[in-house]
């Protein structure tokens, strides 16, 4: 469903991808794993056309988007929660959703989304009418989340999503996720929290310094002596 | 007479146009960070614009009735302002878009001098009167005056500024210009076109500059290539008084410079003994601006900076 091939991506001066190769097949899982500074972030910008890359192509369902601006690749079904959520604070929770919807003309189907996404996160109805910017960090993720998936997204790549929440909200968080892969959207995750991630995803990949340095199922990964010791603490 | 209500009525006057002008500000700079120092030339190319059609209409010697006559010359003034505004950012700005905020602010003030020669040029160095196109008949309340024009003048800056509001608030179109105000890379990821939001933000700015260019022409009767100089440093100075950024900020803001420029210039012959004339009016707004940048530099509907991550 996505393919990238040798992709090079600098980032504020810095070669922060260095020629990767990565692949995400429909109705998968993926994750990304690696230190901090070690381009995963970077590699999610340039999937999701906020950033050019520098080098290499990127498929998508079967057509070249390398280097497409993001606002054409969400129309796309190709959607990205960034790092921080970046939900709009200013802007209450519903107008935060309705922008997920941007993009859209079948003012039916929204509706029922929004319904969709309020029985997912009971706690965003709540706040409908509230600043976002008012929300806990775990509520604005939901509500990033949420926001993503009123695009109706088939591929959703997810940014750090357990960043700075509570254990509590991270369990929430990845429950989530799974009944997202679940419902059919494939998904491609980059975690700090590696254990979580892999013990949800179907394959793994771990990247250092721009590079891939192991790519393999996940269940392999998480029995990896090299990833139980530099990335699960042990 | 009574010189605080006439002041007042004057300063609200005044205030509707400022504000119109300040919203053209305060919408780009809520969007790109960006002071648009060319923003009061497109007023006055409005104002020359709107100018020339209606001498062209009068001379023609079609009997139209005056109003039919200014609403004609706003109508052509407005789109042509629209595509100046869309073409300055298009051509000087849009290629700036990643530069150090130095570069678009050197830029802004080349534009304004370009298009204040241009102007020049086509309109020449003179002051053209601006033909009373309205019935300016006065009506007395309480020992001071108001006329038509002065009523048409803040009942018109009233509706377009609440279609304005309603346009931000209400519409889709709306909802993406705050978000882009407020995080552009996202909006991006929503499916938003930055580019065509700002193009729009442009647009709308230089329609509503069209409208006070024509007002503020009839107003005072007169029109000149420079006109756009101080009024748009005073219309900053109400976007910074409000808080930039901010469209209420501008509103308010726009109001209040009026009002205190019109009492300032009404009382500071009294109160200095004839020292100084009601010609020191333009001090008024530039000590607000140093005043608020010293003491309130977020302005006074402006959030604090760190809000705007």
């Amino acid at each position: 469903m996505l393919e990238a091939r040798g992709l090079k991506v600098s980032y504020g001066g810095i070669n922060a991808v260095k020629g990767i190769d990565l692949e995400v097949g429909r109705g998968e899982l993926v994750t990304l794993i690696g230190c901090n500074g070690a381009g995963k972030s970077t590699t999610l910008k340039a999937l999701a056309g906020l950033l050019r890359p520098a080098a290499g192509r990127i498929h998508y369902n079967g057509s070249d988007i390398t280097a497409r601006p993001a606002f054409e690749l969400v129309r796309r079904g190709l959607a990205l929660v960034p790092e921080g959520r970046g939900v709009f604070g200013r802007l209450t929770v519903e107008e935060n959703l309705a922008m997920g919807a941007y993009s859209r003309r079948d003012r039916a189907r929204v509706d029922a989304d929004f319904e969709r996404v309020y029985e997912r996160f009971p706690r965003l109805a709540e706040r409908r009418r509230q600043p976002a910017g008012t929300l806990s960090g775990g509520e604005q993720q939901m509500l990033a989340i949420g926001r993503a998936l009123m695009s109706r997204p088939q591929l959703l790549l997810l940014d750090e999503p357990s960043m700075g929440l509570a254990p509590l909200m991270v369990q929430k968080i990845f429950e989530t996720i799974r009944a997202i892969a679940q419902e059919g959207v494939t998904l491609l995750l980059v975690e700090q929290n590696a254990r979580l991630a892999l013990e949800a995803s179907h394959r793994g990949y771990v990247m250092d310094s721009g590079v891939i340095t192991l790519a393999d199922s996940a269940p392999r990964l998480l029995g990896n002596p090299q990833v139980r010791q530099a990335y699960l603490g042990e | 007479m009574d010189i605080f209500l006439q002041q007042l009525i004057n300063g609200v006057v005044l205030g509707a146009i400022y504000a119109l002008v300040a919203l053209g500000y305060t919408m780009v700079y809520g969007i790109l960070g960006l002071i648009n120092f060319a923003h009061g030339e497109v007023v006055m190319i409005g104002a020359l614009v709107a100018l020339t059609v209606i001498q062209l209409l009068v001379g023609s010697g079609i009997a139209l009735p005056g109003p039919a006559i200014a609403a004609l010359g706003l109508l052509v003034a407005m789109p042509v302002c629209m595509a100046l505004g869309y073409a300055i950012e298009r051509v000087a700005y849009r290629p700036l878009r990643g530069a150090p905020r130095l570069a678009p602010l050197i830029t802004a003030i080349g534009v304004s001098i370009l298009l204040q020669n241009v102007a020049m040029i086509v309109w020449g160095r003179q002051y053209h009167s601006f033909p009373a196109l309205l019935p300016a008949t006065p009506h007395q309340i309480g020992g001071a005056t108001l006329n038509d024009l002065q009523i048409f003048i803040v009942l018109l800056a009233a509706a377009v500024m609440a279609a304005l509001l309603a346009i931000v608030h209400r519409t889709r179109l709306g909802r993406a210009m705050r978000a882009t105000a407020q995080n552009p890379e996202v909006a991006g990821l929503m499916g938003v076109n930055i580019n065509t939001v700002i193009s729009i933000t442009f647009v709308i700015g230089s329609a509503l500059a069209a409208v006070a260019g024509v007002m503020i022409s009839a107003y005072y009767g007169v029109a000149h290539y420079f006109m756009g100089f101080m009024l748009g440093l005073k219309a900053f100075t109400a976007a910074v008084l409000g808080g930039i950024g901010n469209i209420a900020g501008a509103m308010l803001g726009g109001l209040l410079l009026g009002v205190i420029e019109s009492l300032g210039a009404g009382y500071i012959g009294p109160l200095t003994g004839g020292f100084l004339g009601s010609h020191y009016q333009d001090v008024f707004a530039f000590l607000v601006l140093i005043l608020v940048l010293v003491f309130r530099p977020s302005g006074l509907l402006g959030e604090r900076v760190a809000e705007r991550s």
